[in-house]
């Protein structure tokens, strides 16, 4: 690494002398990020669209795909409508109240991220499988089914995502100016009002964010999702599932096709994500 | 702010200055309301399973739960999980390094967009990742006729399954790196290249240890997220017992089997061994602050 460019990391007046270090260290990190990430997405795009657009939309309009998809796009969404308030509201109670064990609800947040997902997966099984105590205990009383059926795909989708939100949050709320609160309550104004005009607009982007965040990591899941709501089609399948089988029946067409339909969704909510903190970040400095 | 992770850094301390509107709260039912409402989501959403999976595995005693654990197709399954994540770990931390560096460091057309990319895999589903590598690999897949001719087997064996995990884990060690590199500064580096120390001298010496932090957090994540991957070693792996079978592999198949203890154990193993791996690096850091 020369000089120049330890001196100036943000400057774009570098042209003028390259050494070769310089360029060899971008091939190496280019190329990396083109064999792992690039040639793989590019494959699949072409591979879904290579008998053309209409079968493409064919494969993906097909009955089963088709309920997979909208099956994984709401449970997703009633996920991170949930996930959304639950994380926002755990953030500001981490921030701004002091209780005791707060420092253990704290380490606790992290948890799902270190935890295999097959795993949380198989956790949902004992608490709610028909032959546990609490699975028949809410078939028999409410007739109600969290495994193999939409609720345990969005308690899963829950229980990983959980960080997300409240670790986009919590550090925005952590810088929050408390002067401007103090005015708004010396003026007179309530608590929820406080909360409404003062503390929840700087929130915005971070909570959105989180929520994007969310999402996205929600609609690829598998491992969890498999084990709880197992290969039902028009039950519990989600797209994630739905390729899974198409691949292994060898219905490579119909397993692209939905693939890119999930790296579209994928990439486009990425994108959004990066381009808001972008924006809240400019909002801040 | 990552996408795969908090920053790690921000969040050490979660201090609370008490604002005058509060302190007229303290006491007030709004707010242990409040506490108790988050208080009691996370005790169901993430204590309540917890705590089913130790006592699901306990059921029939500790007993009986090491012995399901001591069977030769479990420590096959766990050695073969444990290789896969340490190559994926030492390829990362070598190449993430690197790439965290050049967004850092490097302005180059194309800069937003890849960093875009970097983070495709958080989102993009481990089944895709694992079919993407098979359409790439597999016996009819771009590369299957030169990998036949040159008798390397990718697919449905070890080297695809790292692939596939290097695919998933990829965010990790960038995103950690990302933000100590930005933090650091820089006149550091200018200060040993005035006292006469080359590139790789100031690298080595200045650099690379402001970084160690950062590069301790990205290996713990990458490994923790390596040892549990499983949608993406199934379909590139297939999951052939004895083979290529991993230890979250295996746990699916106990579970299929119906040897419910087996999996129980298996996965409560797993999931202490990724718990304490993360959690011993928090510890670790805290204990150095």
């Amino acid at each position: 690494m020369n000089l120049q460019t330890a001196i100036t990391p943000t400057s774009n007046k570098q042209t003028t002398s390259r050494p070769w270090g310089q360029w060899s260290i971008r091939s190496i990190a280019l190329g990396y990020l083109t064999f792992m990430l690039l040639i793989p997405l590019l494959v699949i795009v072409q591979d879904g669209f290579r008998e053309g657009l209409a079968e493409f939309w064919r494969q993906i309009t097909l009955p089963t795909a088709w309920h997979a998809l909208k099956l994984t796009l709401w449970t997703s969404t009633v996920m991170t409508v949930i996930n959304t308030i639950m994380g926002t509201l755990t953030a500001f109670v981490l921030v701004r109240y002091e209780f005791p064990g707060k420092a253990i609800l704290n380490g606790i947040i992290d948890l799902p991220l270190a935890i295999p997902t097959l795993v949380t997966g198989v956790m949902l099984v004992i608490l709610f499988g028909p032959q546990e105590a609490l699975g028949s205990w809410l078939k028999e009383q409410f007739d109600f089914s969290v495994m193999f059926a939409p609720p345990g795909i969005i308690l899963a989708l829950l229980f990983l995502t959980f960080p997300f939100v409240v670790r986009s949050v919590q550090p925005v709320l952590m810088e929050l100016d408390r002067a401007q609160e103090n005015a708004a309550a010396t003026l007179g104004a309530g608590g929820w009002t406080i909360f409404r005009r003062i503390i929840l607009p700087p929130l915005t982007l971070p909570v959105i964010t989180g929520a994007l965040l969310s999402f996205a990591r929600a609609i690829g899941e598998f491992g969890s999702i498999v084990i709880v709501a197992g290969n039902i089609p028009f039950r519990s399948q989600t797209a994630a599932v739905y390729v899974f089988g198409e691949v292994e029946s060898e219905n490579r067409l119909g397993a692209s096709a939905v693939s890119i339909v999930m790296v579209a969704i994928a990439f486009g909510l990425l994108m959004l994500a990066n381009y808001l903190r972008k924006r809240s970040n400019k909002e801040t400095v | 702010m990552s996408v795969t992770s908090p920053s790690r850094a921000t969040l050490s301390k979660v201090q609370s200055p008490p604002a005058a509107w509060l302190d007229r709260n303290k006491g007030k039912w709004a707010s242990w309301i409040l506490i108790a409402l988050v208080v009691g989501y996370v005790a169901f959403l993430i204590i309540t399973p917890i705590t089913a999976l130790t006592l699901g595995a306990f059921e029939k005693g500790i007993g009986t739960s090491l012995s399901s654990l001591n069977q030769p197709e479990i420590f096959a399954s766990f050695w073969n999980t444990l290789w896969i994540s340490l190559v994926v770990v030492t390829v990362h931390a070598s190449f993430g390094t690197i790439v965290a560096w050049i967004f850092v460091r490097h302005r180059f057309p194309g800069r937003d967009l890849i960093n875009g990319l970097v983070d495709m895999p958080f989102a993009v589903s481990p089944v895709v990742a694992g079919y993407m590598l098979l359409l790439l690999f597999g016996r009819n897949g771009a590369l299957g006729p030169v990998l036949e001719s040159l008798g390397i087997q990718v697919a449905f064996a070890l080297p695809g399954m790292v692939l596939a995990t290097l695919f998933v884990t990829l965010p990790f060690m960038i995103r950690e790196l990302i933000p100590v590199l930005e933090a650091f500064d820089t006149r550091q580096e200018q200060a040993a290249a005035t006292l006469g120390a080359n590139g790789w001298q100031t690298f080595w010496r200045v650099t690379f240890p402001a970084l160690r932090w950062g590069l301790i957090y990205g290996v713990t994540l990458t490994f923790a997220r390596a040892l549990g991957e499983f949608g993406a070693v199934l379909v590139i792996g297939g999951g052939v017992q004895g083979r290529t079978e991993t230890a979250t592999l295996f746990i699916y198949r106990a579970l299929e089997e119906r040897q419910y203890i087996g999996a129980y154990s298996a996965s409560l193993a797993l999931g202490l061994f990724s718990l304490i791996l993360v959690l011993g690096s928090d510890w670790l850091r805290r204990k150095e602050h």
